[in-house]
């Protein structure tokens, strides 16, 4: 077998230079001619999962990983591959120094259970034949041959939970949606992925669209559909580009459009481009958005499974569910319903960014605690500097202390602590991080997405936006925080929609969880994180200090002096307090002290 | 600038439905760098829907303006993941570099600054995204850099 390089060429390692890395791999692959027994063209790949190790490249069916590729190692690279020897210094090495070539050797990769991304970073998404090399469409085979009873029996008995947030049996939700005699009846996918700092749907549509194609069919089978709409986010251009080009591929060869498999049943899919609102993740503001209409939710008394689309029976599930489905169909409901907990069936996706050392997307089985996700996959905190919190499900989720690490993640277990598993955003942060300001970053976020329709988010997150501000820039007062629970409260309790019921969570858990900080901002007028400007000063610890002049450098104010190898000193009156002098310096010598300014 | 045909070309491309009015909308904003008004009266006509729903729209999503752009594009990423690794330390930077806020188009024309939720880009926080180059882990100190060499390609032309 003639051995492949794959390229991740996902946006974070094209920021990273993937795309010269590739090009010159394959120039190098042609200019070594009949002696390299490797495949002429080297397969540009989604996402690998390992961002923060990019460009990487990885050599199959040996699976040889390499990390930090540049442009200047493709001759190496080739040449390793013609006498079968890896290139040892771009290996991961453990902390023996000692390297390992396979990927699964990586703590990274070797926890992982890839079921949702098990073709992103293996094939090249544009590329039916890859995806029908490792068994797709065989699903869609196998569903045409069963009834749509058999179908629906197997995604029940699957317990495949809906992957968007709120973790709604996908099984049972097709089963209403199948039982409603209205036609005709849409399938959508929800691939406006608008929690920040989550990319988990965005890599499945990039790196294998048919498998999301494939599900969206399955259902339309189970149903009786015969369209179905994937909403994207515009500024997923990849995205929109791989899906709009699977749908083509796919109908080219038959597998979806007039005729799925001359079988005689059609299904039709269109590409809707989100238009940049966060609340459009909300289902029926998403479907109010591909009607050609402003994305505002409406009250779910009925719900789209029987109203839904132009008030037709619709089934709209997450990027990530619809990339689950045809596994189950051609593994069995039983099979998947072994993984994971036995609440929460299967695996589940992970951004895993901020202060983390791996930053990258993951897959693990549900159960997974927090503390194997951030330490052992993640690598535990970047810099050395110590853990604070992880906030999970992007702006309606909470922010977890280090004492409920051992937490387990699946759907019930989080939302019982306040926080919720939402869609998979996993944000760590470290003793930097304020948690006042980042409540207010989220209410923020939020005040500024929420379309306004209802009152208690509209009117409810300003006001928390006013509090927490106050409290950011030293004018808190006895009171606030209280103040900021009731408004909570009645948000959880009146809003139309999700985006407003679980808007308070990150301000609710932060006040649970670290009340301390918010004391300090308020009483003590000081942010003990060092992030609050008029809450904070920059000193320079003389015993510490070594006078390297790393700060100087770093300051864009000017604001340090000191001569070499003696203690600097920072101008107060110069000094914005943007921290570069504290990021800058490797020997803790910046020390965070309360406001100067107020 | 567009012209009338220009404008025609765009909605020519989508049936009389109101469905295609957020496609035809995004094409516009896409290909004149915003949604002139002329565009969405014709694209009103053409779909038989009012020109105030079109224009609800236009204020509604994030991705569409009703001014002009400048001639670059600055996307300052304020996800999660950059804001904690110093993104609004960055906003500061560039707001103090060109003398805008977000939204605002530099006096020039060269400049616009836009503040983006998440780019996706994560693991090379915190990021700006100037047309369609990524400039990841960006400090402060990186910054007049970037900034420079797209003065400099102005000041040649």
């Amino acid at each position: 077998m003639k051995q492949t390089i794959l390229v991740c060429c996902d946006t974070g390692c094209l920021a990273n230079g993937a795309r010269a890395v590739a090009d010159a791999l394959e120039r190098e692959v042609s200019a070594a001619g009949a002696d390299c027994q490797v495949q002429r063209t080297v397969k540009k790949t989604g996402c690998h999962g390992f961002c923060e190790e990019g460009p990487l490249v990885r050599i199959q069916p040996d699976d040889i990983a390499y990390y930090h590729v540049k442009e200047t190692d493709a001759p190496d690279i080739v040449r390793g591959l013609i006498q079968g020897a890896p290139v040892q210094r771009l290996l991961y090495k453990d902390k023996t120094g000692a390297s390992h070539p396979p990927r699964a050797a990586h703590p990274f990769y070797n926890k992982q259970k890839k079921i949702a991304l098990r073709n992103v970073g293996e094939i090249d998404p544009h590329s039916l034949e890859d995806y029908l090399a490792r068994g797709g469409y065989e699903a869609l085979k196998k569903a045409l041959s069963m009834t749509p009873d058999e179908i629906l029996t197997e995604m029940e008995t699957s317990g495949l939970r809906g992957r968007g947030g709120a973790g709604f049996p996908t099984g049972r939700k097709w089963r209403s949606a199948a039982g409603y005699d209205v036609f005709p009846k849409y399938v959508v996918c929800n691939g406006d992925e608008g929690d920040p700092g989550a990319f988990m749907d965005r890599s499945i549509l990039e790196g294998d669209p048919h498998s999301v194609l494939e599900g969206m069919a399955i259902c339309a089978l189970a149903i009786g559909a015969k369209e179905g709409y994937l909403y994207i986010r515009d500024e997923y251009d990849m995205a929109v580009h791989a899906v709009g080009n699977a749908i083509r591929q796919a109908e080219e060869a038959g597998f979806l459009g007039e005729n799925m498999l001359g079988s005689g049943k059609p299904f039709k899919l269109r590409v809707v481009r989100g238009g940049g609102a966060f609340v459009c993740g909300e289902s029926t503001a998403l479907m109010a958005s591909v009607e050609g209409r402003v994305g505002e939710p409406r009250a779910k008394y009925i719900r789209s499974v029987q109203r839904g689309l132009w008030d037709h029976p619709t089934v709209l599930n997450n990027v990530e569910t619809w990339a689950n489905v045809p596994v189950i169909i051609t593994g069995g409901g039983a099979a998947f319903a072994k993984l994971g907990t036995k609440s929460s069936a299967g695996t589940k996706v992970f951004s895993l960014v901020g202060k983390v050392k791996n930053t990258g997307l993951v897959e693990v089985p549900m159960g997974c605690t927090l503390r194997e996700l951030i330490f052992d996959i993640g690598g535990g905190v970047a810099n050395g500097r110590p853990f604070k919190a992880v906030q999970t499900g992007g702006p309606s989720g909470g922010c977890i202390p280090e004492s409920m690490l051992d937490l387990s993640v699946d759907f019930d277990t989080l939302t019982k602590y306040g926080a919720m598993m939402g869609s998979g955003g996993m944000i760590v942060m470290d003793d930097t991080s304020c948690m006042v300001e980042v409540a207010r970053y989220y209410v923020n976020f939020l005040s500024e997405e929420s379309c306004g329709k209802c009152t208690p988010c509209r009117e409810g997150l300003r006001q928390m936006l006013h509090l927490l501000t106050d409290i950011c820039e030293g004018r808190g007062q006895e009171g606030d925080v209280e103040l900021l629970e009731r408004l909570g409260h009645t948000l959880q309790d009146s809003s139309l929609c999700a985006l407003g019921k679980s808007a308070p969570n990150p301000v609710l858990t932060t006040i649970r969880y670290f009340r301390d900080e918010y004391d300090a901002h308020i009483r003590e007028h000081r942010c003990p994180a060092g992030v609050c400007r008029k809450l904070t000063s920059f000193r320079i610890d003389a015993g510490k200090c070594v006078g390297c002049s790393a700060c100087v450098r770093a300051c864009p104010t000017g604001a340090i002096a000191g001569a070499l190898k003696q203690p600097h000193e920072i101008d107060q009156s110069k000094c914005i307090v943007c921290g570069s002098c504290r990021t800058a310096c490797k020997f803790g010598a910046v020390t965070v002290a309360g406001g100067t300014k107020q | 600038m567009h012209t009338p045909e220009e404008i025609q070309a765009v909605i020519d491309r989508y049936p009389c439905s109101q469905q295609y009015a957020l496609a035809a909308m995004q094409d516009m904003q896409r290909q004149f760098g915003y949604l002139p008004r002329e565009g969405l009266e014709a694209l009103s006509k053409h779909l038989t829907c009012p020109f105030s729903q079109l224009y609800s729209m236009a204020t509604f999503y994030k991705a569409f303006s009703l001014k002009p752009k400048g001639k670059h594009v600055i996307k300052l990423c304020d996800g999660t993941a950059c804001h904690i690794r110093g993104g609004s330390v960055l906003l500061e930077g560039v707001e103090r570099e060109l003398g805008i806020r977000p939204g605002e188009t530099t006096p020039d024309g060269l400049f616009t600054l836009q503040l983006v939720n998440c780019l996706g880009s994560c693991a090379i926080a915190p990021v700006i995204l100037i047309d369609g180059t990524f400039y990841g882990r960006m400090t402060l100190e990186k910054l007049p850099g970037v900034l420079d060499s797209y003065r400099e390609e102005a000041a040649a032309e």
